[in-house]
């Protein structure tokens, strides 16, 4: 299996019958996701694009076996959705919504810490395009012709900034094992350190690309866990070398406030951690080329 | 989202944290009648901008009688007031805090932030205030005192406790101390801030313990359930230009150069800023108009990058994830018939239905330059943006743009590139 999910993952989505829902339930089942059902409460027993719909997250685990879920509910509602299905034994959860509140996400961090280690859930967004294993499936909004099967692990915390890293792979003939999306808010549930380490441990990813931005202390974390932990090669960028100093760039999260916050900084913490760095977000497909050209073929491909 | 310190102060006598007797002002009458209000024989007139170290720019005035308190509300309403932290713009003075001035004995420093790294609230104190945090930090590190508050529990009494003695604080002002920085806890809980700086917490003469200066900032994503301090919000103290982009949904931030930016998501509208730079020009904007690109937000963002008089060349970069690029080729094509785009403009689309989308902008019969890749795209607006003629196409509202001709190297002295051999023909 992928990292986080593949063909088997059964899949629910919590907000299954709104527009968004809708919308994007039917692209992940066009994409081949094994969506067994939804969540809105108060239309519990009735169908929904020929799945079952039930009223709470426990009901339609217990009548399904789901095991993932993507949360498409307003943000005042976002983490109490997401404690529901941490409650409800779901293993992984990715929410796209955007507009959590940050003191929100520092309570539903601490509130999945309650449950044992063995059946802990792994939270994934907010405000991020969500998780794709390309030719497998994806629980998440993003496109997902862009992205081509391969042995490249993606993670970013921009949405349209990774379809374009995936695009430039796509066009060069490099493709993806996973690509991740952990947000553009100040408090992720997911952060790249947590991410690196599974790709790390990922017999299917040869080599990973991070795609950072300005503001806060992510990126630097990562690239020391990539100089003590990873034996596999890490390419980075950071967006944002032309952003002020003090103004939020769209993101919740993107603004820099404090010493080691911006694009520069952090893209030469990332070289002396000893990442390649692409010199320019033209050059984030044919970096990683090169990356992998320098690489042994492998001895043993996994099967497709 | 920032307030005033008026209000700030205001929020957190609320929560029990004691401020000096003050209150807002207006007009020059205003404060006089405030000074007398409050009594005594001294006042302070303190500016009331979202900017600090407003004393070193002239923003904070002592005053020791009713005509001195009249007087320096005269000069100060109405100016702008350039800080070092403002920018060199400024922002406007429309409001006064008028306050008793207090015998000080001693400034401390108390700040509560939202610790992105650990994820807590942390309060953080130090035993000298008055000085900005990164100074203290630098020059006495050592004596920076720090408590994590555990979100299952919220703070605790002896938190707050090991500060107030950590400050070396006497056993009488302990308990007072506690009181403040407890009550600034719940506020920066109840109130959902970001940010609650009490610089300088005081000691007065007679040994009470206040908040002399406040900073609060909150979190613009959880604005919807707290009214009350949404209602705060001070346009006069915003860009114009940020406020009418956030009615049309879309995000918004001026800079210096001359490149209009149109992208959607926030991640690639700041790559495509550095590919603009990385080829030799300079963003005037940071414009995300989000996932749905829809004609009417495309309209919406090319009046607003059109309303700012530098801009020569304008670049949309959109990939389209759940949009189609042929709708949003067709959103281009109508907002560019119908807001009139008197700059060279350069379109780069990828993503789904991509040949459709550059077939329409092509088959439109509007000068549109096409780019198919990130690095086509920012090397033909930076050069379209050299062959602009200052003043494109004569249009009077646009008149008063520099007249002299394009310089070869660009905005600045920041990423002259003089060398443009390699940048292929506009289509």
């Amino acid at each position: 299996m992928s990292i986080l999910l593949d063909e088997q993952t059964a899949v629910i989505v919590q907000g299954f019958t709104g527009d968004k829902g809708t919308f994007h339930a039917k692209q992940m089942i066009a994409y081949g996701t094994n969506v067994v059902g939804g969540v809105t409460p108060g239309k519990g027993g009735t169908r929904h694009l020929e799945r079952p719909v039930f009223n709470t997250v426990k009901e339609a685990v217990a009548a399904t076996g789901a095991v993932a879920s993507l949360v498409l509910v307003p943000a005042p509602y976002c983490t109490d959705a997401v404690m529901e299905a941490a409650d409800a034994c779901i293993r992984l959860v990715v929410t796209i919504t955007d507009g959590v509140p940050a003191q929100d996400m520092m309570r539903v961090k601490r509130y999945l810490w309650r449950y044992a280690k063995e059946r802990r859930t792994r939270l994934i967004g907010p405000n991020c395009a969500g998780v794709i294993s390309p030719g497998k499936a994806m629980l998440g909004i993003m496109p997902g012709h862009i992205y081509m099967r391969g042995t490249v692990g993606l993670v970013t915390r921009s949405g349209t900034l990774g379809y374009e890293a995936a695009a430039q792979m796509q066009a060069l003939g490099v493709g993806i094992s996973t690509s991740v999306g952990i947000g553009g808010d100040p408090i992720n549930g997911s952060s790249f350190v947590d991410i690196l380490a599974l790709f790390q441990e990922d017999p299917e990813t040869d080599a990973v690309m991070m795609i950072g931005e300005i503001g806060g202390p992510q990126e630097a974390d990562a690239a020391r866990f990539v100089k003590e932990h990873m034996t596999k090669p890490v390419i980075g960028y950071v967006a944002g070398l032309t952003a002020p100093k003090g103004r939020r760039m769209g993101h919740a999260g993107a603004i820099i406030s404090a010493f080691g916050d911006t694009a520069a900084e952090k893209a030469e913490i990332m070289r002396s951690a000893g990442l390649v760095v692409a010199p320019s977000p033209a050059e984030l497909g044919s970096t990683v080329a090169q990356a992998l050209a320098r690489r042994p073929p492998r001895q043993v491909l996994v099967a497709r | 989202m920032d307030i005033h310190e008026y209000q700030a102060k205001e929020l957190l006598a609320g929560f029990g944290v004691r401020v000096p007797k003050g209150g807002v002002a207006y007009s020059a009458d205003q404060a006089a009648y405030r000074a007398a209000e409050i009594g005594g024989s001294r006042w302070v007139v303190k500016a009331q901008i979202h900017s600090g170290a407003r004393g070193k720019a002239g923003g904070v005035r002592l005053c020791t009688s009713v005509v001195d308190v009249r007087q320096a509300a005269k000069e100060l309403l109405g100016k702008t007031l350039v800080t070092t932290q403002t920018g060199p713009d400024g922002l406007p003075v429309h409001r006064l805090l008028i306050e008793e001035a207090l015998p000080i004995a001693r400034e401390l420093y108390l700040g509560l932030v939202l610790d992105r790294g650990r994820e807590r609230i942390v309060v953080v104190a130090h035993p000298h205030g008055g000085m900005e945090i990164e100074e203290i930090a630098q020059r006495e590190p050592e004596a920076i005192l720090r408590e994590v508050v555990e979100p299952a529990v919220g703070m605790q009494a002896f938190q707050a406790r090991e500060l107030a003695f950590g400050l070396g604080l006497a056993s009488s002002q302990v308990s007072q101390t506690v009181a403040v920085i407890l009550g600034a806890y719940r506020a920066f809980r109840e109130l959902d801030a970001t940010m609650v700086e009490i610089n300088p917490l005081v000691v007065t003469a007679d040994a009470q313990v206040l908040a002399l200066d406040v900073k609060m900032s909150f979190d613009d994503n959880a604005m919807f359930r707290r009214p009350n301090v949404a209602e705060l919000r001070d346009h006069a103290q915003e860009d114009p230009r940020e406020a009418e982009a956030a009615e049309h949904g879309l995000n918004y931030v001026a800079l210096d150069g001359d490149i209009g930016c149109i992208i959607n998501g926030a991640g690639l509208a700041m790559a495509t800023m550095d590919m603009i730079q990385h080829a030799g020009g300079e963003p005037a904007d940071f414009l995300d108009i989000g996932g749905g690109a829809s004609p009417d937000r495309v309209a919406a963002a090319f009046r607003l990058v059109l309303s700012d008089q530098k801009v020569r060349a304008i670049l949309v970069n959109v990939f389209a994830g759940i949009n189609r690029c042929d709708w949003v080729a067709q959103g281009v094509v109508q907002a560019v018939r119908e807001v009139r785009v008197p700059v060279p403009l350069v379109v780069r689309l990828a993503g789904t239905n991509v040949l459709e989308g550059r077939r329409i902008l092509e088959e439109s019969g509007l000068p549109i330059i096409t780019a198919d890749t990130l690095a086509e795209a920012a090397e033909r607006v930076v050069a379209a943006r050299r062959s602009s003629p200052p003043d494109p196409l004569s249009v009077p509202e646009r008149g008063n743009v520099e007249s002299s001709p394009p310089s070869p190297g660009g905005r600045g002295g920041q990423g002259v590139r003089t060398s443009n051999a390699n940048a292929p023909e506009t289509a």
